[in-house]
């Protein structure tokens, strides 16, 4: 009895409130306004990836109107030597460019953090200037680097003739680990550091021991960061990459200056696929609880 | 580490002037940042089994002489000494000794059983060594069976306990703890203060734990080093600490204090009078004080030692051990602050100043109920007051 006497204050803090009750003062996902808003922001962000994909079944040369179910672009896709050649160079790229910017990235950000020098502050400004300039300034700027400084030697085989654009994705795609990695650092509890020292570890292990355990969702997140951006870069690679060293997103380009097939979608769909996948494995990653391996 | 034995010896042997094997001595340490200077000359000698404590406010260079001892700072001047030996030229994990840090600072991503195991491990100890001293440990702080727990699974108490076993598991000459109270909450610091204690009878190492909460030191340390601004202002027993502080700045920091300034009128090898602005009475003393007769000197009055009666018109009070007139003064009664297990009042006397008295409720009902305004005589012995030089 006594508890039907405040009926209202016990079911709000049930989990799941009684069906027809009317929302709670903060229950705004409980209005339809609110929802209507998410409703719609969804479809804003994902329309356009779905229609693509939806079109990549569509029977269609012309792809414009919706003709029927079909594979055969997938198909048609895959057989295409240049496309699977560009896709090929894009991973490759990615995956280097991820494991050079990360290991740059990390050491640029423990220096950052760790140490007092002069200039240090100059040089945290220039680490974040790849990230606010212009791309396109940047794609000029390889053109020229890779022209008149450094050029890189043509004619070498597969994957070193990739190296220049591995190097321009490696510039942009490392402030950004950095940054993320500082970030992170930021919250590091540096008597965890001296704990270590003082139970008897060296530095290196100390690093190996606290600091990077500590860093590892920051070095997960740059990662993906990383890898996201080296994979979709157009601009620079359009600028740094040669007749032999074509990526995915120029080679799409390319073959959309003729005119918009399905097999421009399915290419596109497989990479879609390919990045989310990859981000998914990255996320579970990031969120997994790190079991201390048995000594 | 444990390598410390032919050293040990060496300090074992009488040479010493002083006491016996100083397990730590700092000789003249100072320690500057930049401009300011953290640590001031100290110098200072903390025997084997000692519970020695590191009392001061914030910024008084408490932690800056742990650090330095645990290897994290360097002295500017001076030497550091542990079992005799120089331990300048040793890095923190080369020293025969261990910290508890504030933040307990267990590592996150380690089960408890790692972090203990983790300065075994570094040390090279045999895994098999590694689980039997590790399972010791965690029983030594009441923690056995917790080992396989993640250190997000765990009160901050069980925290602490995780890092004062890491600590131990390494057997060191030395243990120490900074700040290993400040975080916990009331009841389990008070649990936690005698842990420490009988952890320490336990272990028969050597704790060095730096504080600003004096009641703290005092419930804990064997003995207890008062600093102000990087410099040592007194090194003793809590007790004398508190009945026998050296300068104002102790008396006022350790407990409560009624302080008053005066004038040294008589100094004699069995009694003294100091003469207060502030006290209609002459302040008598049943002993001497070493000062220049006419100097200015402070009295210390602990709250506890002063008497308080109802003053009904008549006679003044007298003192049964101090000359009529001396160690009597009237005031009235202006706050109350009821503690339970005492009672708190703040007394106004003639010239306005304001005195703390503290009186056990000895009884459910106190006969006397003192109220506010009442007309009251506050009275002390002979023996109560503390003269201060400085």
């Amino acid at each position: 009895m006594a508890k039907q006497a405040l009926p209202a204050a016990t079911a709000a803090v049930t989990e799941r409130p009684a069906p027809r009750e009317k929302p709670g003062p903060l229950e705004y996902m409980r209005r339809w306004p609110l929802q209507l808003m998410v409703g719609l922001t969804l479809l804003f962000l994902y329309l356009p990836l779905i229609t693509l994909m939806a079109f990549s079944f569509n029977d269609s040369r012309r792809n414009i109107v919706w003709q029927g179910f079909t594979l055969k672009y997938y198909e048609k896709a895959l057989a295409n030597e240049s496309l699977i050649q560009a896709f090929v160079n894009s991973l490759t790229i990615a995956f280097l460019c991820t494991i050079v910017s990360v290991i740059l990235g990390a050491l640029a950000a423990v220096m950052l953090w760790r140490f007092r020098f002069p200039g240090k502050t100059a040089l945290e400004g220039t680490l974040a200037l790849p990230i606010v300039v212009p791309e396109i300034c940047l794609g000029v700027a390889m053109l020229v680097f890779f022209a008149r400084v450094m050029p890189w030697p043509t004619g070498l085989p597969w994957p070193f003739n990739l190296g220049a654009i591995t190097i321009a994705h490696i510039s942009f795609a490392f402030p950004f680990v950095a940054t993320v990695v500082r970030a992170r650092l930021a919250s590091f509890n540096r008597e965890l550091e001296e704990a270590a020292k003082d139970l008897g570890a060296s530095e290196w292990r100390t690093f190996w021991d606290v600091l990077v355990p500590h860093m590892r969702p920051g070095l997960i997140a740059g990662a993906l960061l990383a890898f996201t951006l080296s994979l979709d870069d157009f601009v620079i690679t359009f600028f740094t990459s040669g007749p032999d060293t074509i990526t995915f997103p120029v080679k799409v380009y390319s073959m959309l200056r003729f005119s918009v097939t399905p097999e421009v979608n399915a290419a596109s769909t497989i990479l879609i696929v390919v990045t989310v996948v990859l981000t998914a494995i990255g996320l579970q990653l990031q969120n997994q609880k790190p079991k201390e391996d048995k000594a | 580490m444990t390598d410390v034995s032919p050293v040990h010896t060496q300090a074992d042997k009488p040479a010493s002037p002083v006491k016996p094997n100083p397990i730590i001595s700092f000789e003249g340490v100072t320690k500057r940042f930049g401009k300011t200077i953290a640590v001031d000359d100290v110098t200072l000698q903390i025997q084997e089994g000692e519970f020695f404590a590191l009392l001061g406010p914030s910024g008084c260079g408490k932690t800056t002489l742990l650090r330095m001892l645990a290897g994290f700072e360097t002295p500017s001047e001076g030497r550091i000494l542990i079992d005799g030996r120089d331990i300048a030229a040793l890095p923190p994990n080369k020293r025969p000794v261990n910290m508890v840090f504030q933040s307990y600072a267990v590592f996150p991503h380690m089960k408890v059983a790692d972090n203990v195991a983790y300065g075994l491990k570094m040390d090279g100890a045999p895994a098999a060594e590694i689980k039997t001293r590790v399972a010791e440990a965690l029983e030594l702080v009441k923690l056995g069976g917790l080992g396989e727990r993640m250190p997000d699974q765990l009160s901050g108490g069980q925290r602490q306990r995780v890092a004062l076993a890491r600590a131990l598991v390494k057997r060191p000459r030395v243990l120490l703890l900074d700040e290993p109270l400040s975080a916990l909450d009331a009841k389990l610091r008070d649990q936690m203060r005698s842990e420490l204690t009988s952890l320490q009878e336990k272990v028969g190492i050597t704790f060095i734990m730096v504080t600003h909460d004096q009641d703290e030191a005092l419930a804990i340390a064997t003995r207890c080093a008062v600093m102000n601004r990087g410099v040592l202002a007194q090194v003793a027993t809590p007790a004398d600490l508190y009945e026998f502080p050296n300068s104002r700045f102790v008396a006022d920091f350790v407990g409560s204090v009624n302080m008053f300034e005066g004038v040294l009128e008589k100094d004699e090898p069995n009694q003294a009078v100091v003469r207060c602005t502030e006290l209609a009475a002459p302040v008598y003393l049943d002993h001497g004080v070493t000062g220049a007769r006419g100097s200015t000197v402070w009295v210390a009055l602990r709250p506890e030692k002063i008497e308080m009666h109802k003053r009904n018109g008549g006679e003044a009070l007298k003192m049964e051990d101090a000359p009529a007139g001396a160690n009597v003064v009237a005031g009235v009664i202006r706050d109350i602050v009821y503690l339970g297990s005492e009672t708190n009042f703040e007394v106004e006397l003639e010239g306005g100043r304001r005195v703390k008295t503290f009186r056990s409720n000895l009884t459910r009902y106190d006969q006397e109920d003192f109220t506010w305004d009442e007309p009251v005589w506050l009275a002390w012995h002979a023996c109560s007051p503390a003269v201060l030089l400085s």
